[in-house]
């Protein structure tokens, strides 16, 4: 089972395992609250998939960072009991839903950059990491099939739908700059051959965002310089209130299981 | 009877496996073609079902009437000859 760990410090590979799995199980759990309320049962049951995808990546990821720590702490002891300091999810990630619209540029942004991330990792040194990055890489060729399919359906659609997108990506593109404002831990992955570079997926992830917004007929907002530290666990207020909800059960009835 | 509240039905034909015919799963609203065949892939796929989607707006599919069953199908009911239940099948035939 645990064949080896890659040669690199086994406290910063937890940390940056971690800021893997947290992107997908918050941005999972957030879009788990369409379940229900989407526009149409179609959208209710094609969100809902996709957030079990990403679900799904953050047990194998949070499985994975575990046994890196070695202290015993599963998958779940992970998701639902650390405090909020030790989440390490880009903040784009807990941004709230908005309308569909604002939910879908969130997807677009975060589909974009795991895609290119996973690509590159499939060749990582790190075995396991590679083989989670091969297997998410299809599941979120689809995630960004269907979000950027409903981008351009809206940006390209009426007055208000492209009203209402073009201003959901002009809230949401600062946060972006965080995915790929790349910290001593970037570096030492990619030194280490584990990560890929975070300037080579930043270039490729804006050639493709280039594509996907001129289809959409949206503009693509300035980027500018960037102040969130959601990857070394400092969140904005809304991550508190999705751990509330997220945790409540663990936090109420300890070890309680299926 | 357009009604522009409502996306148009499409009817969603799955393969499960190949070598096997697309059979109609069901129906399901959509903007369209595109994005029916996406819902099609949420939707009836989920569980490994199929192989291959079709996906055909309703509206271009042209039904019997249940009212003229009489006539379209009754007179078949008498003419058991065409049917091939005269034939001695051998037993190696399996498949039949």
């Amino acid at each position: 089972m645990n064949a080896k760990l890659p040669n690199v410090d086994a406290q910063a590979l937890f940390h940056y395992v971690l800021r893997l799995g947290d992107l997908s199980l918050i941005l999972g759990q957030r879009l788990g609250e369409w379940v229900g309320h989407a526009p149409a049962l179609e959208e209710d049951l094609g969100v809902a998939n996709i957030a079990l995808d990403l679900i799904g990546q953050a047990r194998l990821l949070l499985s994975y960072a575990g046994e890196i720590e070695g202290c015993g702490r599963d998958e779940d002891k992970l998701a639902y009991l650390r405090e909020q300091g030790g989440y390490f999810n880009a903040i784009l990630a807990e941004q709230p839903n908005g309308d569909f619209g604002q939910t879908i540029v969130r997807q677009v942004l975060i589909d974009a950059f795991q895609l290119e991330l996973y690509e590159r990792m499939t060749g990582s040194l790190d075995e396991r990491l590679a083989s989670i990055a091969a297997k998410s890489v299809k599941e979120v060729r689809y995630h960004l099939r269907y979000s950027s399919g409903w981008l351009v359906r809206l940006g390209d659609g009426t007055e208000e739908s492209h009203a209402r997108v073009q201003s959901a990506l002009n809230t949401l593109w600062p946060y972006t700059v965080e995915l790929f404002a790349e910290d001593d831990l970037d570096q030492l992955m990619a030194d280490s051959g584990i990560a890929p570079r975070l300037s080579a997926v930043h270039a490729a992830w804006s050639a493709r965002l280039e594509g996907i917004l001129a289809d959409s007929t949206l503009l693509r907002p300035a980027d500018r310089p960037h102040l969130w530290h959601g990857k070394r666990g400092q969140h904005s207020e809304h991550l508190g209130y999705i751990l509330a909800e997220m945790q409540y059960l663990q936090r109420a009835y300890p070890e309680a299981c299926w | 009877m357009e009604d522009k509240h409502q996306w148009p039905l499409y009817e969603v034909f799955v393969r499960a496996r190949g070598g096997l015919d697309h059979k109609h799963t069901g129906s399901l609203h959509a903007p369209d073609a595109a994005m029916a065949l996406s819902h099609a892939r949420d939707l009836y796929t989920r569980r490994q079902e199929g192989v291959s989607i079709w996906v055909v707006p309703s509206t271009a599919i042209v039904a019997s009437d249940p009212a003229e069953n009489d006539s379209l199908f009754e007179p078949a009911r008498d003419k058991i000859y065409r049917h091939p239940t005269f034939y001695e099948i051998p037993d190696e035939v399996k498949t039949l």
